[in-house]
């Protein structure tokens, strides 16, 4: 079974991000970008499942600029097996990620696509549950444990109580939480041989795909600051103030 | 203009994000309707009914429809959307889990997390783990949206009365089946609903101390229980207790931060608190920049000492 596995290119989850002073977007000019968190879970859940004998191959794929070829380089040094840059400058949305990601389905016939369940930068939480939805395949979002055994994937996910394990037939879609693995770190040996694996590169149009964003942002604003705090001596002041001053208690 | 509402519910009682979400949905223009999808979930129904400013409730009962497993549930709210211009859900874990779903079998994008409603196509929405505000114009007709319910008040549970109609529900997909649950048992208040949270880090160091400290000064205060990452990832505290930018989001009344050094994906869970407080020894932790008031201490010392004043 092949699995497949998207990922996508973000500002590093330890940048703070400054909003433009046109507010037109936020300034991602000269800052460091890596795969997105939940993407380098799924790529190692992917990779974890080939060393298990349940996947045949692991085919990394992105979206997006021609620099998200680092992106796939670093998936292939994890362990993927080839990797498939869907290159375009236009701004991508959740739906059209889904639907460049439908084609590749149709033409790779995976067993599994394995996605993260958001990507820290515009934090929709869409794209697995949409390509789920286009490619009339099951869902299993917000995984903590991944099994795969006669056809069916049975799979934990975190939810708000608690847990809750469902059971999908394959093909299917998974997407990753926090807690489903420890992604490994890549060694140099691998970013090397990484260099050599296979990239291949197709465009939105390839795939006859329309890429038009459906959502068009008026404006991008800072937050409400918070105004400036008070540091507090001992107990007995904070609880002086908090029934006293902010009456919260 | 008419708006639909997916309930969240437990089959029996309506919960609170319900009542958020229909907040903004009134203020999307038009009549709210609600869907109640479950199984033996008459009683949900009824409560639906009763939420003040819900127009109509629509009832779909099927055992398939017990779990809310997307492929069915999306399956039931796609049977109903010609006739509506807005399709709301929460945005909790089972909202988040069925809206795209259904954006995407309406071919429309999905504006996920409002904060707020400009107008009844323009929504506020943060991004970057909160550290900007987008405002988004949708192009599509129909607009699914997943509402963030920090940013609506609750509408009032009880003083609607609703007209309950009973529709059929749509066949079971076969594609997925709900295998069981583990959820965890407290009686504390709900964590996105509380008045107040106390909210444990690394800095307590294993499951033992996370109870021994944070509980107490949680019971003295009615408070729920949150944790940071850091907490839940060393096995202190359960994943469901996870306040953050992929965790819950919060805003209490009064939200206190133990042993969290207020990492950016920590803060976009509970920056909207009213009043925060933050426990901590180290003077250079960012959570003191978002606090109101900072106590600079010991929290094995500083927290028993708290508990004994109140």
């Amino acid at each position: 079974m092949k699995v497949l596995v998207p990922v996508k290119r973000v500002v590093d989850y330890n940048v703070k991000v400054r909003v433009k002073s046109d507010n037109t977007g936020v300034d991602i000019a000269n800052v460091k970008m890596s795969m997105n968190p939940f993407d380098e879970i799924a790529v190692e859940e992917a990779v974890r499942l080939k060393e298990k004998g349940v996947a045949a191959e692991v085919i990394a794929v992105s979206c997006g600029v021609q620099q998200c070829q680092e992106t796939l380089r670093t998936a292939m040094a994890i362990g993927a097996d080839r990797a498939i840059l869907v290159q375009t400058d236009e701004e991508l949305q959740p739906l059209a990620v889904a639907k460049l990601l439908k084609a590749l389905v149709d033409k790779e016939q995976p067993g599994l696509v394995i996605l993260g369940k958001q990507a820290i930068d515009d934090d929709a939480n869409q794209t697995g549950q949409m390509l789920a939805a286009l490619a009339d395949l099951p869902q299993a979002t917000f995984a903590s444990k991944v099994e795969v055994a006669d056809g069916k994937a049975q799979v934990t996910r975190e939810v708000d109580g608690g847990l809750e394990t469902v059971s999908v037939t394959l093909p299917a879609v998974v997407t990753t939480d926090l807690r489903l693995n420890e992604p490994r770190y890549v060694t140099l040996p691998n970013i090397m041989k990484a260099k050599k694996k296979p990239l291949d590169t197709v465009t939105p149009a390839d795939l006859g795909v329309d890429v038009a964003p459906r959502l068009k942002t008026l404006k991008v604003m800072e937050p409400p600051k918070r105004s400036a705090g008070q540091k507090v001596a001992d107990v007995a002041t904070l609880v002086d103030k908090l029934k006293n001053e902010a009456k919260v208690i | 203009m008419t708006a639909l509402v997916i309930a969240e519910h437990d089959n029996a009682s309506i919960k609170g994000a319900t009542l958020n979400t229909v907040t903004a949905a009134a203020k999307c223009g038009g009549e709210v309707h609600v869907l109640v999808a479950g199984h033996n979930a008459g009683a949900a129904a009824a409560a639906a009914a009763k939420i003040a400013g819900v127009a109509k409730v629509i009832h779909a009962d099927g055992e398939h429809l017990a779990h809310g497993l997307a492929e069915n549930v999306a399956a039931q709210v796609l049977a109903l959307a010609s006739a509506y211009s807005h399709i709301l859900f929460p945005a909790t874990a089972a909202g988040k889990n069925v809206a795209p779903r259904v954006a995407a079998k309406l071919d429309v994008g999905q504006i996920s997390d409002i904060t707020r409603v400009d107008a009844a196509d323009t929504f506020e929405r943060p991004i970057y783990a909160g550290n900007a505000i987008a405002v988004v114009q949708s192009l599509d007709e129909k607009k699914v949206i997943t509402v963030r319910t920090t940013g609506f008040d609750a509408a009032a549970a009880e003083g609607g009365s609703a007209a309950v109609e009973t529709v059929g529900a749509t066949p079971d997909s076969g594609k997925s089946a709900f295998v069981g649950n583990e959820i965890a048992k407290n009686d504390r208040p709900e964590l996105t609903a509380a008045k107040i949270i106390v909210s444990g880090g690394r800095a307590l160091g294993s499951a033992e101390k996370f109870k021994e400290v944070i509980t107490p000064l949680a019971d003295k205060l009615g408070a729920a229980i949150g944790a940071s990452r850091a907490a839940v990832d060393a096995g202190y505290a359960p994943n469901d207790l996870q306040v953050g930018q992929t965790g819950k989001i919060v805003a209490p009344q009064l939200y206190v931060a133990c042993g969290i050094s207020g990492a950016i994906q920590h803060l976009a869970g509970m920056k909207d608190s009213k009043v925060i407080v933050a426990i901590n020894k180290d003077p250079e932790a960012p959570i003191f920049s978002v606090a109101d008031y900072g106590l600079e201490a010991d929290l094995f010392t500083a927290i028993p000492e708290l508990v004994k004043a109140l």
